[in-house]
């Protein structure tokens, strides 16, 4: 289990807020309960948030983080906002296309697709 | 192995059968299997079947050869039958944010056994390095 308390690295920029993993284990069994409950606190603090979360360096990932996605997903959403991935590398993305979570979640290549792929403000719903 | 029932001690059950299919040039893609299902098999004996009791332990029996790896992972459970479970992929399903490790088990392994009273997987991994050594069986571990 990761010791370092800095697990996060976040990044805002004009109103997109942009989520980074500083461990390649980040996304661990072990250590996915507590990755989730930050970016869930991360998320109820913004009004329509625009989030990022960048997949790059990351390895692996359990079913865990995938449920823990799942339910940053369900936040942004009750806060009227977007929720973009992006940088996942192609093991991983495989797990996606496995569990069908490809069409539930917007999965971009780079950092640049997914930030100009953000609804304008005005005619956000839920997405 | 008996490892207590403790999500913390799976990076040493995954760093101790990786290593051994390591020895043996198991490809990238099949060690990220192999991780993947392993991570799959323990968090279930430690969450479902034991109920992350610390008293209770989860055994782990492996062999690996040049040709194959074969996890047994089991847990002090009553067990549970697979075949229950619902289609996690299915639209009524798909936001659930559990139920994903048995697919993701299957889908990465060439075999997955369940005991019949379902507290014992065992998982089963090809190595699909190209093979030049002759094969060295291994006793469960």
């Amino acid at each position: 289990m990761l010791q370092d308390a800095a697990r996060l690295k976040i990044t805002r920029d004009d109103d997109v807020v942009l989520v980074e993993f500083t461990h390649r284990k980040i996304l661990d069994e072990a250590n996915i309960a507590e990755i989730g409950d930050q970016l869930v606190a991360l998320v109820e603090n913004e009004h329509r948030p625009k989030v990022i979360i960048s997949f790059a360096g990351v390895d692996h990932l359990s079913s865990a983080a995938l449920g823990t996605l799942i339910t940053v997903n369900n936040k942004v959403r009750n806060h009227d906002g977007q929720l973009r991935l992006c940088n996942i590398h192609p093991q991983i993305f495989e797990v996606f296309v496995i569990t069908k979570l490809n069409k539930l979640f917007r999965i971009y290549p780079t950092i640049k697709e997914a930030k100009e792929s953000f609804e304008p403000q005005n005619k956000q719903g839920v997405t | 192995m008996e490892i207590p029932s403790d999500l913390k001690r799976l990076e040493e059950v995954e760093e101790t059968i990786l290593s051994q299919c390591q020895r043996y040039a198991f490809t990238d893609r099949d060690l990220f299997a192999l991780k993947l299902a392993i991570d799959e098999a323990f968090a279930n004996a430690v969450k479902h079947g034991n109920h992350c009791d610390c008293d209770k332990h989860v055994r782990i029996k492996y062999r690996v050869t040049p040709r194959r790896a074969d996890v047994v992972v089991e847990d002090e459970g009553p067990g549970f039958n697979p075949a229950s479970l619902p289609d996690p992929t299915l639209d009524q399903h798909i936001e659930s944010t559990h139920g994903r490790g048995i697919l993701l088990m299957r889908a990465f392994m060439n075999n997955v056994v369940f005991s019949p009273s379902g507290n014992s997987v065992t998982l089963t991994k090809f190595n699909d390095a190209p093979r030049n050594n002759t094969e060295h069986n291994v006793a469960f571990g």
